[in-house]
């Protein structure tokens, strides 16, 4: 029930604020506040209460079901695991930022604009904690419409531009994905009898290796396209761009992982055998992707779209990772997950920052900045540092677990993946010394961190700092979850009331 | 065996429907020779039409009744029925308020949309050539006038006399259609000819000429590619209330006529039929959309649109069968609603001097007039298909329809033509989500009626509900068709 609870309060959040702009505008900004506060307070709780679970043989924290279209065997049904718990987490902290950050940013239709929040970060929400593949599908669809707006009203110049691009891109692999869905919930009902979407049920599913191969590229191509892998990224530099600073926030710390999220709940565990046929191009697409992203963020001129190319770049760790079928590669993607969440958001948090002061996102007509903002400049470096995958903050973790993971797989890939590194070295360091080191060109005088801006940034140093020194405490709520997967096996789920039995499949029978 | 026989009172009840139009638009002849006053017939028809589907709602069954050799009242036919009624009385809600705000004489429309929606009622339970035909012709003369209703406008009589000239002509084609398959059959009636056709595996020439031509005369009523000519013009020039109508419950009929006797000679059996209707559905998915793409008239927009939506249809319509079947129905629910909204908002934004057509009349609407920004906002999704409105579901029961029979090639297309329909919705949302012109030279300045807040409540709800809720609807929809 406690599930339900966060969807609900995000949406109720979200409708209240809508209509509380009618009396007081700003009251709209409370009510988001309240909302994820809330969320984050109950998700940490789950956190604490479910410290001895995640130890023990069940992986499912907490479940919810109710019927919702019977006719079609559609469930409502929702679970936490140990990934979700975590992911969860990250989206309500990004949620409490991202108000936090338009709080003077946006002053145009503020209550439409907290309602977008809310129902994006809903269907968010709703993406990491389904278990029924009709609802993933819909709530994927859910979390697509605000962002559209997010982007559409309060974005740049080019924002029609690239909400389109956004739309259309997701919208297109995801019916994709659908076709696939309804395509494996006829496989299994006219090979059981069974006509379900339930997510545990259909993990039984047997196919021909083609039908398998096919109905896997369904859903390969809608969560390949939100991660974004190399040749299908092309609408992330203009969504992350255009959008406001929330929006970029929310579009690189959470929107990308869902993605990631549904390669490994979804396409590793329904399709084990097409997966590990398709892992090597994958691996590929991923190193490409490293490669690709880190040049031409390095060859970036607008400080917005360099971080959303570092996001293409750090991304194809994820896949890579995702594709190598080990635990520690596993591992790394996760902490990949949390810690871009972090490090790209706060650095697209200080690009906002930036723009609010000069009204620019060109780094050629910045530089020299520290003098001024010397605090701001030294969270910038520590997050520039992070992206380049500084031992002792989050991403050097994320990164290395992946490269000693893929190393076992791949070792051709794992060295171009390292070089990868370098290379962020490069365009991170480029950030720093284009902005706020070099010749002063710019004339104005611009403002340190406000209060405000120094109480979003530094719980956010403090997380990256956290995260690299104890990483631990991540990989083990998300442990359990995909030590499974990693087997190129699969754990077979069966609920009786309120009993949660394992049984592994696989080489363990 | 049942004839039609008006002493029988079973007979009268399974007609009711109709008899009751029939009775109404005469009060409505009637009244307007007494006294013309446009608030009293438009409540005559109002609680008419109430009563009518009050009447379906509590005496209807699912139970086949037919009446020889004309007609066949079975649930089917009765669901679609109370849809069409349903669709109407929303449609004269919408027709109050614009045709009060026009100077033209307002009564007769009352009676003209009265004997249409008897035209749709009959052809969706007729099963013989002459009750489809009597049925199709009914409604067609009344669409006729209702199209170029506003006499002073040049453009809705340009619409009514192209609409009068190419569905005489698809009628002489229907026509000569039904004598073709006559002359080969020697039966009129849809299990006669049902029978004949059983008799062989091969279709004489003629009687595939025959039928071929019905197609055309069928596929014109419907406006699907390549019969699609006259829908943007029509759209264009029609009031908008008739828009409305002429989407929903001039299509839906012929949709179901088309299901019904395709399902009766068991039409599936034949290749070349089969091929025939899927180039048809994936050409309407493809030309629809892409012409939309250009246009700058939100109602060419729709039109172009509706075309694309037909050819969804008919995927659900390929895919035959149980499951098939309430695809159509379910579809037909969520695009009758969606339509009605759409078409709605429209009729309720034009003022009396023309109706809000232009992409710029839309400019900002979203911060004038919000809820019903929101409103159309959420037709516009439904029609796109995104989650949260009926039109999700519908296309997702479609989706499901042609994947268990394996229609992969149609299946992929309707994902693809999704994908393209969504740029023309999305630019019309964009524009009402744009900053408003402050400058009030192009703005729009209708009258507001309550009964229109009403009828856009109760459209937003439905839809809102079937794509959140779609259960109570299934299972509706399983009820009548069960009874076979």
């Amino acid at each position: 029930m406690i599930l339900l609870t966060f969807i609900i309060i995000l949406m109720a959040g979200g409708l209240m604020a809508w209509i509380a702009e009618r009396w007081v505008p700003s009251l709209s900004r409370w009510i988001s506040l309240t909302a994820f506060v809330i969320n984050l307070v109950m998700a940490l709780w789950i956190w604490v209460q479910s410290n001895g679970l995640v130890h023990s043989e069940s992986v499912w924290i907490s479940k919810f079901s109710v019927a919702w279209i019977p006719s079609f065997g559609i469930n409502f049904s929702l679970a936490l695991d140990g990934l979700s718990l975590l992911l969860l987490v990250l989206t309500f902290f990004l949620g409490i930022l991202s108000v936090a950050i338009s709080w003077n940013e946006i002053q145009y239709r503020i209550g439409f604009f907290h309602f977008n929040i809310l129902w994006v970060l809903a269907g968010i929400t709703g993406v990491f904690l389904t278990t029924d593949l009709f609802l993933f599908y819909f709530f994927w669809e859910v979390m697509l419409v605000p962002m559209y707006f997010l982007i559409g009203i309060w974005g740049h110049e080019n924002r029609r531009y690239a909400a389109y691009k956004f739309f259309i891109f997701t919208q297109a692999s995801g019916l994709l994905m659908l076709l696939a869905i309804v395509g494996l919930y006829f496989i299994h009902g006219n090979q059981t009898g069974v006509y379900t979407f339930d997510y545990f049920q259909l993990l039984d599913t047997k196919m021909s290796p083609g039908v398998e191969r096919w109905l896997m590229l369904g859903f390969f191509a809608a969560f390949i396209v939100k991660l974004p892998v190399v040749p299908f990224h092309s609408w992330l530099p203009d969504a992350h761009s255009q959008a406001p600073t929330a929006g970029s926030l929310i579009l690189a710390g959470l929107l990308l992982k869902t993605g990631a999220y549904g390669l490994i709940r979804f396409v590793l565990p329904l399709f084990p055998v097409a997966s590990a046929e398709l892992a090597p191009w994958a691996m590929l697409l991923g190193v490409v992707g490293i490669i690709y992203g880190a040049f031409l963020a390095f060859s970036q001129t607008d400080l917005k779209r360099l971080v959303a190319y570092t996001s293409v770049s750090h991304m194809g760790f994820v896949i890579l990772g995702v594709f190598a079928f080990n635990e520690l590669a596993m591992q790394g993607v996760v902490m990949q997950m949390i810690t871009h969440g972090i490090s790209t958001g706060a650095l697209f948090i200080l690009a906002g920052s930036i723009y609010e002061r000069i009204h620019t996102r060109e780094i050629t007509n910045m530089g020299g900045f520290w003098k001024q903002v010397p605090f701001m400049g030294t969270i910038a470096l520590i997050f520039v540092l992070a992206s380049l995958g500084l031992p002792g903050l989050g991403n050097f973790v994320a990164e290395f677990l992946t490269l000693i993971g893929t190393w076992q797989v791949n070792k051709v890939y794992t060295l171009v993946a390292t070089l990868g590194i370098v290379a962020a070295t490069a365009y991170s360091l480029r950030i720093m010394q284009k902005v706020f080191l070099g010749k002063e060109i710019s004339h104005h005088a611009i403002l340190d961190l406000s209060m405000r801006e120094k109480f979003i940034l530094v719980p956010l140093v403090v997380v990256i700092i956290g995260l690299g020194l104890f990483p631990q405490v991540v990989i083990d709520a998300a442990k359990r979850t995909f030590a499974p997967a990693a087997e190129v096996s699969y754990t077979k789920q069966v609920v009786n009331g309120n009993n949660v039995q394992t049984i592994k499949k696989g080489e363990h029978e | 065996m049942n004839k039609l026989d008006l002493s029988n009172p079973e007979v009268i009840l399974n007609l009711l429907p109709g008899i009751l139009l029939v009775g109404a638009s005469l009060i409505a002849t009637v009244s307007i020779v007494i006294r013309r006053n446009h608030k009293l017939i438009y409540r005559v028809t109002l609680a008419c039409l109430i009563g009518i589907f009050y009447y379906l709602l509590t005496y209807a069954s699912n139970k086949t009744f037919s009446i020889e050799p004309l007609f066949i009242v079975d649930g089917f036919g009765t669901f679609i029925t109370g849809l069409i009624v349903l669709s109407t009385l929303i449609v004269v809600m919408i027709s109050y308020a614009y045709f009060e705000q026009r100077e033209e004489r307002k009564e007769e429309y009352y009676i003209l949309i009265l004997l249409a929606t008897l035209g749709a009622s009959m052809l969706v339970i007729s099963k013989h050539f002459v009750s489809l035909f009597l049925g199709l012709e009914i409604l067609s003369v009344a669409l006729y006038a209702m199209i170029a209703y506003l006499r002073k406008r040049a453009k809705s009589d340009e619409a009514g006399i192209k609409y009068l000239i190419l569905a005489a002509f698809s009628s002489a084609f229907l026509l000569l259609g039904m004598a073709l398959v006559y002359l080969m059959t020697g039966s009129m009636d849809f299990t006669g000819i049902a029978t004949y056709m059983k008799t062989g595996n091969e279709i004489p020439l003629l009687l595939l000429t025959g039928l071929g031509l019905m197609i055309i005369g069928v596929g014109f009523k419907l406006g699907v590619v390549p019969f699609h000519m006259w829908a943007p013009d029509v759209y264009e020039g029609a009031p908008a209330p008739v828009t409305a109508f002429i989407a929903t419950v001039s299509k839906g009929g012929m949709v179901v006529l088309l299901v019904r006797f395709f399902t009766q000679i068991d039409a599936y059996r034949y290749p070349a039929m089969v091929m025939t209707f899927t180039i048809v559905s994936i050409a309407s998915m493809f030309i629809g959309n892409f012409l939309a793409l250009r246009q700058s008239n939100v109602k060419r927009v729709l039109a172009y649109s509706s075309i694309a939506h037909l050819g969804y249809l008919l995927v659900a319509f390929l895919a035959s069968g149980k499951l098939g079947l309430e695809a159509v129905c379910f579809y037909l629910v969520a695009y009758f609603v969606t339509s009605l909204g759409a078409f709605g908002i429209i009729s309720i934004l034009s003022d009396d001097e023309r109706d809000a057509e232009r992409l710029e009349d839309y400019q900002g609407l979203f911060w004038v007039r919000p809820w019903m920004a929101a409103a159309f906002t959420a037709m516009l999704l439904s029609l796109a298909g995104i989650p949260l409105t009926a039109g999700f579901v519908g296309k997702f029961y479609i989706i499901a329809a042609g994947v268990n029979v394996q229609q992969w090639l149609l299946v992929i297309m309707l994902a693809l033509n999704s994908v393209i329909g969504l740029f023309y919705y999305i630019k019309i949302i964009a524009v009402m989500f744009e900053k408003p012109v402050d400058s009030k030279v192009s703005s729009m300045n209708p009258s507001m009626y309550w009964v229109n807040g009403v009828a856009l409540f109760i459209l937003t709800f439905l839809l809102v509900w079937l794509g959140l809720y779609p259960q109570t609807m299934i299972d509706l929809i399983r009820e009548y068709l069960g009874g076979g």
